[in-house]
């Protein structure tokens, strides 16, 4: 740790992680009510739960975010963070809100949107942390060295935040409702938070790989560029049939389309950087992380997205099951695996050790991916059939659901799995027994040990 | 791509194209809005009871189990065509009594069977409820869902 301010990361990953423990379990117990209805049915129902796990996803996300930014900026910037007081107190206006609107939830104090249920203050709590947050590293930026990762991470982050606006928008016209709620979500999952992830993804292979800064940066921009081509008209994709006029089928189709590109690309990007590294990083599990991240984010997010993005199929698709698969795998490899990748990648700095527990961490890599590519086909073969069987021969909701049975018993499975994984991850990062570290293969050319970058 | 797409140029095209697919995203959204307000959902006006329906919908977060125009948790049916699948859509009265029924009767205690929770609602709020789901069901979808089981 080359910047003491950078310590300030270690405590957002810290709440992080414990929001993401929450999330996974607040998963399990629903993924267990859909296969035992009447499991909490009085005291937690359905609708409860459902809401803290989404919302534990998110906060816990902008977390890693936020951490990441604290971790990475001093780096990039060479300075330390403008203030340590600013920030400690963001995370505890996050963190207050965030207990404030869960324990709400308990007692079914919440708002009617779907993932913007937050109670008014608590929304206005995180929009003043975002405001602290943005005035914050925007001063540590200016007052440091102005690179190209640093640029895109603070545009991503701006751009989100000023988003958060329409999260206090909401017409009384359904419709309108609708379309500007997909601001705020659309326009942070499928645009400004791809360029924090392609930010955070090309910081570490910039350490991982060594590849010199000039090639890592010009994929950056192609990497953001593309992403909001593609994804700002995207928006479309939503716009369907919700009493939008209908050349979004057009708009929507076409421009969604394109929006695997990103995410190709930025797999594409890890991987050539990591063959043409001549570096051997002694943290493995980052590295797995890393090109694990971006190979899910392009199957969930690109291809399961485009499997029914096209308003011919999205016609018969929409809120199926077949939108439940595509939403996991997306989240869980475009956000969910570049925020353990940077936790995995930053934590020994941050703890000022080797990078121990590589082996039970990518266990829970395997863990996790496998758990979470299988729950990804469950639900798409329980979408499928339910689209055949409601949208194609018009059978009632609830006979359909009766017939998935089995799919979301065995995606209760692999959420066990997943949870597994999840735990062992944060074992593996908070809990060291003993020393071990991992050397390098025979079939590796980079000498065994690099010269060390700045910043480590 | 070497010497052509220098750093510079990759941020310069960055930055200028995404202006521009931001101004027209605008300018369509802006024409969007214009369309929802005079057209697609101007098959019923939006009284007040309508209102006060969005609310009950809201406050007891019928989304994080439902799907209103396919948007929501697909835990439970479609509502956005409810009223339709009910045959009161043009029927103000007997869509209120059919709610009101449906309401007082959960959660239905059927062991196996997912349970919608009892939520006290007053008359007025099911009145309410009632009129807002009528009032999306008018709503112009470019005609979602495919058929009447939503």
């Amino acid at each position: 740790m080359r910047y003491q301010t950078q310590r300030i990361a270690y405590w957002y990953f810290l709440a992080a992680l414990a929001l993401f423990a929450v999330q996974v379990l607040g998963g399990l117990t629903i993924g267990y009510i859909y296969i035992q209805p009447n499991f909490l049915a009085e005291v937690f129902p359905f609708h409860i739960v459902r809401m803290v796990h989404t919302n534990a996803l998110i906060v816990w996300l902008l977390l890693g975010f936020f951490g990441a930014a604290y971790f990475l900026v001093p780096e990039e910037s060479e300075t330390e963070v403008y203030s340590s007081k600013l920030a400690y107190l963001q995370l505890v206006i996050l963190l207050v809100g965030t207990l404030g609107a869960v324990i709400g939830y308990g007692f079914k104090v919440h708002g009617g949107r779907e993932f913007l249920e937050q109670p008014l203050w608590v929304r206005l709590g995180i929009l003043v942390a975002a405001v602290i947050f943005l005035f914050n590293i925007s001063m540590t930026v200016l007052r440091g060295k102005k690179t190209a990762i640093t640029g895109v991470l603070l545009m991503g982050l701006w751009l989100l935040s000023l988003l958060w606006i329409f999260a206090f928008i909401n017409p009384a016209n359904l419709s309108l409702d609708k379309m500007y709620w997909w601001f705020v979500v659309h326009l942070w999952v499928e645009a400004t938070w791809e360029l924090v992830m392609a930010a955070v993804l090309a910081f570490i292979l910039l350490k991982l790989t060594g590849v010199d800064r000039e090639v890592v940066e010009k994929w950056l921009y192609v990497i953001v560029a593309t992403a909001l081509f593609s994804g700002i008209l995207g928006t479309g994709h939503h716009f369907y049939w919700i009493g939008l006029p209908g050349y979004w089928q057009w708009v929507g189709s076409i421009f969604s389309t394109f929006e695997v590109v990103p995410f190709f690309l930025m797999m594409s990007f890890a991987f050539v950087m990591v063959w043409k590294g001549r570096r051997n990083h002694p943290n493995k599990a980052a590295l797995l992380w890393s090109l694990g991240s971006s190979t899910v984010a392009f199957f969930g997010a690109g291809v399961w997205g485009f499997l029914h993005t096209l308003h011919g199929v999205n016609f018969y698709s929409h809120g199926t099951q077949i939108t439940a698969a595509h939403g996991h795998l997306a989240f869980f490899g475009a956000y969910v695996a570049m925020n353990l990748a940077i936790i995995t990648y930053a934590m020994p700095i941050l703890r000022n050790r080797e990078p121990y527990n590589q082996v039970l961490n990518m266990a829970s890599f395997w863990l996790m991916t496998g758990g979470m590519a299988f729950m990804t086909f469950t639900l798409t073969f329980a979408g499928t059939i339910q689209t055949h069987m409601q949208r194609v021969l018009g059978e009632y909701y609830m006979v359909v659901q009766d017939d998935l049975a089995i799919f979301y018993v065995m995606r209760f499975g692999s959420g066990v799995a997943v949870v597994l994984g999840a735990l062992l991850f944060i074992y593996s990062q908070l809990v060291v027994r003993k020393s071990e570290v991992i050397r390098p293969g025979r079939a590796n050319p980079a000498p065994e040990t690099s010269d060390p970058i700045p910043g480590e | 791509m070497a010497e052509i797409l220098t750093k510079s140029r990759a941020r310069n095209i960055f930055y200028g194209g995404s202006l521009f697919f931001v101004v027209v995203f605008v300018l369509l959204t802006w024409q969007s809005h214009n369309y929802i307000v005079t057209q697609s959902t101007a098959g019923m006006p939006l009284i007040e009871a309508v209102v006060h329906g969005k609310h009950v919908w809201e406050r007891n977060s019928c989304i994080n189990c439902h799907t209103l125009h396919g948007e929501g948790a697909y835990f439970a049916p479609e509502l956005g065509n409810v009223m339709t699948r009910w045959g009161v859509a043009d029927d103000p009265e007997g869509a209120f009594e059919i709610l009101r029924g449906w309401i007082d009767s959960q959660p239905s205690g059927i062991e196996g069977r997912r349970q919608m929770p009892y939520f006290e609602l007053s008359d007025e709020d099911v009145r309410g409820l009632a009129e807002f789901l009528r009032w999306a069901d008018q709503t112009d979808t470019q005609g979602w869902p495919p058929n009447d089981a939503g």
